[in-house]
């Protein structure tokens, strides 16, 4: 069984974040894999030791440095890697998104028994993707999941999924599409002898012309949503210590509650 | 003939080519893959257990240890036919900087393994002795240590005093003697060591600490790293197999001496990572730290530290790089099967030792200006055991010491130079004895070029000058003797000091502006000059009192009206404004940023 990671190159959570002419200024941005992707390449690749998958594959749609952000899943352990690389992608909305991944997922065979995505993206953070993939596809789906049981043999999973005041049990039949999150597992460090392994492993390159898309259907042109602007959340301001007694401090906090900010 | 190597030294005749300079912005993704994962472990792993390593935790230590080998941090140097994975030293070096982020006393612990441990059998192991201990030293199944020093023979190495005595049957030979300050001694299960063959015949042995005979003595109490572990050993008729001498009788102290070199290069390596790790964390404390309302940050005097730190890093972390690349291209020519692999080695080690010893001792000092201005940012807090500036503040001073003292270090780079020149392979007294004739009609602001950079090229130039004038005069005067004059020597020494800094600083800087144009090099560009501001001045400084310790009196006034013409037409730069501007970008995004 051949299971597939969908992985996104996004800026360095540490990256403070900076605007230029009402775009993002990512002249200075180190890029990482997106770290809740991690949690899906890990689990893939546990998956694999477990001798419950065959291969593991790693997607990312994106600029060049987007083969970074793949060569870090494959030090984790995934097999090969596809990127889906086209300068016309630029603008593309999660649908376009989706719909091209969708399209590579085709491409590369279908004989896929999971597809794994990280539940968000630390850029983005639409959440739609892998809903999106799940719904083109017709496939079941659970969303940040916290455990997960594959039965290949039985062609289904069991995933557990973190709600308010409990855990949901989902099961599914294979293919399904799971989002992954933090609690899943610990992802692992790619050792050194492994980086050097993934730089050996091969990355298969397609453009929008290989996967039959026209860049009519990509980019701004096949998106529905466009990001109009762009703007920093206010600065934090110092924070305010209201000293004195009990009773002077509740007073103190009522008449700020009333006066100041209106609040009651 | 194939492409001519930079040679050790050869930065204080000439520039080399800005082609052959190696500039971390230049680290592959690979490289950069190496350090995340060592980084990241440090950060993640290592840091959160900082207080237990140093409450003496040896299991936990040592199980981070093992965690470490895991992860291939142990493996950089040693070949992949011995289960390493034989990576370039630029590689090497920047996983050991990574590893040294902060977390002092495990630094060590792995330093010491993975160098001076390890690197003798690499260079100098047979076939059976690299075959048997390499691949477990890779993983860190077996935890290594080295003991040379003794009580009475510190720096004075060839006066170690522990025997050794072949057994009637040749199959051992047996050991007696003490080792002092043993790093990683309460770990490790081997041990490179020291003797004196029949007392007389410098040699060194592995030896399996669990032998019978050997004991340990109490750990030190030590003012830093104190999570790690420094015990003396004791051998009583300890018998160690004859396959076991590394090298030959009487060639021990040669090991010695050149592991000892890749040592004080890798710890200033590390230096250059607990700089990052210091500066880091004053900076991230100076923007929380409020006082009359507002961060200290933004106050002018903490500015100024910050900047200073920041400079002084950057340009601890151009020199060391620069370094690396000298060594890497040396040693990427070498075999491991090559029969001569250990003596072509230990040349390749040695043609930079002066360049080592450069980095052993401005890696220390950075550290320790870094450390104790965190401290002083942390003000009250920095003198607590609750923040981790103590902490550094401690752990940064044994770097001055072990390794070859910063004072023996200054003793050996003007002699290593020297002695270069006397064989013939650095061409120091004839290049000295023409610049004396030239510096009569030399008028250095003819020499100064344009762009941003023209004022510092050309002091880095004139640095150049005037230590080879010094280095002449003191040569021309003292002779032979000159060995006996510490005080003239540890100026000269730090004069060049100063020039390799500066240039390592330049030279980068040069690289990245012709790669990113003025406006993204502005910071590389502004501590460069700001580096220069501070060092030029003080190489000035330095000729005067070692041309006043050459000659007296009208000589002296001769020799004195020569470094006023190379030094006297520098221009101060505006420091208040690029101190600002490079700390602005500091307090901006909170760590060292630049690479």
């Amino acid at each position: 069984m051949k299971v597939v990671v969908f992985c996104k190159s996004v800026p360095d959570t540490e990256t403070r974040v900076k605007l230029k002419d009402n775009r993002l200024d990512k002249s200075e941005i180190k890029y990482i894999l997106n770290p809740y992707d991690e949690f899906a390449v890990e689990e893939a690749v546990r998956m694999k030791e477990a001798g419950k998958v065959d291969e593991v594959v790693a997607i990312s749609m994106g600029p060049e440095r987007a083969r970074e952000a793949l060569r870090s899943a494959l030090a984790i352990g995934a097999d090969r890697g596809i990127l889906i690389k086209d300068d016309v992608l630029d603008g593309s909305d999660t649908y376009v998104t989706a719909k091209v991944l969708v399209k590579a997922l085709e491409k590369d065979g279908a004989e896929y028994g999971m597809l794994l995505f990280g539940q968000q993206a630390i850029d983005g953070d639409t959440w739609h993707v892998p809903g999106q993939v799940a719904e083109m596809l017709g496939l079941p789906q659970a969303g940040s999941i916290i455990k997960l049981e594959v039965d290949p043999d039985a062609g289904k999973a069991v995933a557990n999924r973190l709600v308010e005041g409990g855990e949901e049990v989902h099961e599914m039949s294979l293919p399904c599409v799971v989002t992954c999150r933090k609690g899943l597992n610990e992802p692992r460090y790619p050792s050194l002898p492994n980086i050097m392994k993934a730089k050996r492993k091969p990355i298969q390159d397609y453009s929008i012309a290989d996967l039959d898309l026209s860049p009519e259907e990509v980019g701004k042109a096949g998106s529905f949503t466009e990001v109009l602007s762009y703007s920093l959340p206010p600065k934090k301001e110092a924070g305010r210590k209201v000293e004195g007694e009990p009773e002077e401090v509740v007073q103190a906090l009522v008449k700020f509650l009333k006066e100041e900010i209106k609040v009651i | 003939m194939a492409e001519e190597k930079v040679k050790g030294g050869a930065f204080l005749l000439e520039s080399p080519k800005l082609e052959e300079v190696f500039v971390p912005e230049e680290f592959t993704e690979e490289q950069r893959m190496f350090a995340k994962t060592a980084e990241d472990f440090v950060k993640n792993e290592v840091a959160p257990k900082s207080d237990e390593i140093e409450a003496k935790n040896d299991e936990l230590h040592v199980q981070l240890f093992k965690q470490a080998g895991e992860l291939g941090l142990l493996m950089t140097d040693i070949p992949e036919k011995y289960g390493g994975l034989g990576l370039d030293k630029i590689s090497s070096m920047l996983v050991q900087e990574k590893v040294s982020s902060g977390q002092g006393s495990f630094s060590v612990t792995i330093t010491d393994h993975t160098g001076i441990a390890t690197l003798p059998i690499v260079y100098f192991g047979t076939e059976e002795q690299r075959q048997k201990y390499l691949p477990l030293l890779a993983t860190g199944e077996l935890i290594g240590s080295y003991a040379l020093t003794e009580t009475n023979a510190g720096s004075d190495a060839m006066g170690i005093k522990t025997k050794a005595v072949l057994s009637g049957d040749g199959k051992h030979y047996i050991l007696n003697g003490s080792k002092q300050f043993v790093t990683n001694a309460g770990f490790a299960d081997i041990c490179i060591v020291y003797a004196k063959v029949d007392g007389e015949h410098h040699a060194a042995f592995i030896l399996d600490l669990k032998s019978e005979g050997v004991t340990l003595g109490p750990e030190e109490h030590k003012m830093g790293i104190r999570g790690s572990s420094t015990r003396a050993v004791f051998l009583d008729n300890v018998k160690v197999p004859a396959e076991n001498l590394l090298g030959e009788v009487g060639k021990g102290h040669l090991i010695a001496f050149n592991v000892l070199n890749i040592g004080r290069y890798k710890l200033g390596v590390a230096c250059t990572g607990a700089s990052k790790a210091a500066l880091g964390e004053a900076v991230r404390y100076a923007n929380q730290r409020f006082q009359f309302g507002v961060p200290i940050s933004s106050f002018g005097m903490i500015k100024e530290k910050l900047a200073d730190m920041v400079t002084k890093t950057y340009v601890l972390e151009s020199a060391v790089y620069r370094t690396a690349g000298f060594i890497d291209a040396l040693f990427s020519q070498l075999d491991y099967d090559d029969p001569e692999f250990g003596k072509k080695a230990m040349d390749a080690v040695a043609e930079y030792a002066t360049e080592c010893s450069i980095i052993k001792i401005f890696g220390s000092e950075v550290l320790d200006f870094v450390v104790d201005e965190t401290v002083q940012i942390f003000g009250g807090y920095g003198y607590t055991e609750e923040y981790p500036a103590e902490r550094f503040y401690r752990d940064s001073r044994i770097n001055r010491i072990f390794e070859g003292t910063n004072e023996i270090n200054r003793l050996l780079i003007p002699g290593m130079l020297m002695r270069k020149a006397m064989k013939g392979e650095l061409a120091l007294l004839p290049a000295a004895q023409k610049l004396a004739k030239e510096v009569m009609t030399l008028m250095p602001l003819a020499l100064l070029g344009s762009g941003p950079l023209a004022q510092e090229e050309l002091a880095v130039e004139m640095a150049r000058k005037v230590a080879l004038i010094v280095a002449g005069l003191a040569a021309q005067k003292y002779k032979e003797a000159l060995k006996d004059q510490q005080m003239l020597l540890a100026r000269m020494a730090d004069i060049i000091i100063e020039l390799y800094a500066m240039e390592s600083a330049l030279l980068r800087t040069r690289k990245v502006l012709e790669k990113k144009g003025e406006d993204k090099a502005r910071h590389h560009v502004a501590m460069t000059q700001l580096y220069v501001a501070q060092a030029f001045p003080r190489v000035a400084q330095l000729a005067q009192e070692a041309l006043a310790a050459i000659e007296k009196g009208d000589m002296l006034k001769a020799n004195l009206s020569v470094l006023r013409k190379l030094t006297r037409w520098y221009t101060p730069v505006a420091l208040v404004d690029l101190k600002t501007m490079v700390a602005d970008k500091l307090i901006e995004e909170e760590k060292y940023w630049v690479c």
